[in-house]
């Protein structure tokens, strides 16, 4: 049902249009004022990218900006309205991946890889979520990585000398936390998505780097290492390694929430992104949390033919819309450059870019996660990022009534190929 | 409308003796027309363009396969409300909010009758207590949801109270056991509306003369007799637009469970609505999305105009159904 076709023939009149803007097109000369949306509505954020609207001002007198903060949920609703009329924001909040692809056929994303050819390379593989189709259509600003946050005080209690490295220490692990009476793992089955980071990381421990980019390619899972990734979920959950109830309990949302129980030492570890602490620190009393946390990637499963140093994440970025993509490709550049790449990793809300701003990180399990990130041989994009919007939805929803007790590893594999054809 | 329906009106019978009177009359015609247009046209273009556009609008993506972005071009006829009513989510989403709505009638009816009858009789501290039965209906849904959230986790506030008082073996996985959850829901959306339904019905037992009290007294009717044949039969029109509110909330039923469950476990607890934000906006599927609020919406029409026509009939009358 889905048909590739218009697809091929928007991107191709953007492509069109985009031309025309690189090759210096009289309308994008002049002043402009570059309506921006961004997600960060919190501070410290919210004044960072004022100041670097207005610093950036300073030193392009013919570029101004509105800054529009909004919350993340907004955008779900809003980037398709303004994308469907004539005025949508010049530059907005982009997670990249499948909901790019979809917006993509609104004809209003600006090409931008003529562009950014001079500058994108440093960026490396973390650019590749924002490319549809070979081409550059956004840049991230900051990247994300999922992984193992745990608390150090408990692992100690329970005997655990050092952090899982294969699946079978995380066991081991998950027996001694239980005999301790610890609650192992923290979830927050409520919210779904901390679900799909577990199927997430047992395919990419179990499939191979070519497997999950043809996966995502063609929007399917059957090649039988997701199959396989599946069953073995399914016996990692028949451990019983999370806390009573979790797919009632919210992610981020009080004391009782998953980043909560870690945050007050109710559980051992958590899966979740490299944003935890900052979410902890609001769940909690304790001034000291930072000291007794740890952070290790997902470990190896025996049989996967996965590399272990491939991260399941994400990232932050921006697109440009073609009214003034001139002006905005100069910003996303000042962006990702060196100066502003600091500013942001010293806040701590993501991971920088560039390498050169990771010393800048505050936290050494920051450091810790931005140096695995850099020596990965792949990013795998979140799956329901990766996929377009509605069958990665669909896959998530497949993969939490999994987590409920519904359906299996074969369910969630079709859920995927059900969705990109069509069906409900 | 209204502007049609007063030109059509039968042009005014000549009256040949009076000629002075039929100016009067006309110009007094032509003030009423002014009037009505000058009251009206506000509230029908504000009517038209935010009610009535939109939901033709909403018909008419219901029939694309439409993700939001481009145009409408692949047409897919009834395809989108056949795959809606063909899901085994969406037919369980209309199961809950039909339980919903029947729970609301045979459990929150009694209870708000009963709380009404009671803080309608002088007692000490009454105020106090109509106020602490009104003050949840006060809260936002939003907030309501959170703070129940919170107090249902495993351990929470509610299974603190209930092993304090020696009832924890009541205690259950309250928002994760699917079979439960519904029920959960339930209960906290009695607690946040049974406010409501309370004032509703003190209001309509002020209505109720004392001297009918008095006479059925006099006449040796028990208390329970006159609340049974003289309070509750005057209460009823009060009762049945409780009734009315209460399904058409119930069918609508959307903040408090996208809050506590988003319709989890396993979609033990999805209902139209929040299927329709499921699958409309998180899944990019607009003309799915629309045919889900088409559905949500004639569902709640048919309902109010039956419930209107068969139940309300004699409460309205002059009101909505014009004087006949």
């Amino acid at each position: 049902m889905r048909s590739k076709k218009p697809l091929a023939l928007f991107a191709a009149a953007a492509l069109a249009l985009a031309g025309c803007g690189g090759g210096g097109d009289a309308s994008t000369e002049g002043p402009v004022t570059l309506t921006w949306w961004h997600n960060r509505t919190t501070e410290p954020m919210k004044s960072k990218w004022q100041q670097i609207a207005d610093d950036f001002h300073k030193t392009h007198p013919n570029t101004s900006f509105t800054v529009e903060p909004l919350q993340n949920e907004q955008f779900q609703t809003k980037v398709p309205l303004a994308l469907q009329g004539n005025t949508p924001p010049d530059l907005f909040q982009q997670w990249g991946g499948g909901a790019l692809a979809d917006q993509m056929k609104s004809g209003k994303i600006a090409d931008i890889t003529q562009a950014s050819s001079g500058w994108i390379g440093p960026l490396g593989k973390y650019a590749d979520g924002w490319k549809v189709g070979g081409k550059q259509f956004g840049v991230p600003y900051q990247m994300h990585a999922v992984g193992f946050w745990y608390r150090k005080d408990l692992f100690a209690t329970a005997g655990i000398t050092s952090p899982p490295t294969t699946l079978d220490e995380l066991n081991a692990a998950v027996a001694k936390l239980k005999t301790a009476g610890i609650v192992p793992i923290a979830l927050g089955g409520k919210d779904r998505w901390p679900d799909a980071f577990y199927f997430g990381y047992f395919a990419v421990r179990q499939c191979s780097v070519d497997a999950l980019k043809k996966a995502v390619e063609k929007t399917e899972l059957t090649d039988p290492c997701f199959t396989k990734a599946g069953e073995n979920l399914k016996a990692f959950l028949d451990t019983k390694p999370f806390q009573d109830g979790f797919v009632g309990t919210p992610a981020q949302q009080g004391a009782g929430s998953s980043a909560g129980l870690l945050a007050n030492a109710k559980a051992a570890m958590e899966l979740q992104g490299d944003w935890e602490p900052d979410v902890m620190r609001a769940l909690t009393e304790d001034k000291d949390l930072d000291s007794k946390l740890g952070w290790f990637p997902f470990p190896s499963v025996p049989g996967g033919q996965g590399d272990p140093t491939v991260l399941l994440g994400g990232g932050d970025g921006f697109s440009c819309t073609t009214r003034a993509a001139k002006a905005c490709g100069e910003f996303l550049e000042h962006l990702v450059g060196d100066e502003v790449q600091k500013i942001l990793a010293e806040t701590g809300s993501g991971l920088p870019v560039r390498e050169s701003a990771v010393a800048s990180l505050k936290t050494e399990t920051h450091k810790q996660i931005s140096e695995a990130m850099n020596k990965a041989s792949h990013l795998q994009f979140y799956f329901d990022t990766a996929f377009p919007t509605n069958v990665g939805q669909a896959l998530n929803d497949a993969i939490a009534n999994f987590f409920a007790g519904q359906g299996g590893p074969d369910t969630i594999v079709q859920s995927v190929s059900k969705a990109a054809a069509g069906n409900k | 409308m209204m502007s049609a329906a007063i030109t059509t009106r039968p042009p005014t019978a000549p009256v040949p003796h009076a000629p002075a009177a039929g100016g009067t009359r006309r110009r007094s015609r032509l003030r009423t027309r002014l009037e009505l247009a000058l009251l009206l046209t506000p509230a029908l273009v504000l009517f038209t363009g935010f009610v009535l556009v939109p939901i033709g609008v909403a018909v008419v993506y219901s029939l694309y396969s439409w993700n939001g972005f481009g145009p409408l071009t692949d047409f897919v006829g009834l395809q989108n409300y056949v795959d809606a009513f063909s899901g085994d989510v969406f037919q369980g989403a209309i199961g809950h909010n039909l339980l919903i709505a029947t729970l609301s009638i045979i459990v929150q009816l009694p209870l708000s009758i009963g709380l009404a009858l009671l803080l309608n009789r002088k007692l000490r501290g009454r105020t106090f207590l109509r106020m602490v039965v009104f003050a949840p209906y006060v809260l936002s849904e939003a907030v309501t949801a959170v703070i129940w959230l919170l107090m249902l986790q495993p351990g929470g506030f509610v299974d603190e109270i209930l092993r304090g008082v020696g009832l924890g073996g009541f205690v259950r996985l309250w928002l994760a056991d699917p079979s439960i959850v519904l029920y959960t829901l339930f209960v906290v959306i009695t607690w946040k509306y049974i406010g409501f339904g309370v004032i509703l019905l003190l209001a309509g037992l002020q209505g109720v003369p004392p001297e009918l009290r008095e006479a059925a007294a006099l006449d040796g009717a028990s208390a329970w007799q006159t609340t049974r044949h003289v309070v509750i039969p005057l209460l009823g029109p009060t009762i049945r637009i409780w009734i009315f509110l209460s399904v058409i909330g119930s069918l609508q039923l959307f903040d408090l469970v996208w809050i506590m469950t988003l319709g989890g476990p396993a979609n033990a607890s999805t209902t139209m609505a929040t299927y329709l934000v499921d699958h409309g906006f998180k899944r990019y599927e607009f003309g799915f999305g629309s045919a889900v609020a088409v559905i949500l919406f004639i569902i709640c029409f048919v309902f109010a105009l039956l419930y209107q026509r068969f139940a309300l009939r004699r409460d309205t009358q002059g009101a909505l159904t014009g004087v006949r």
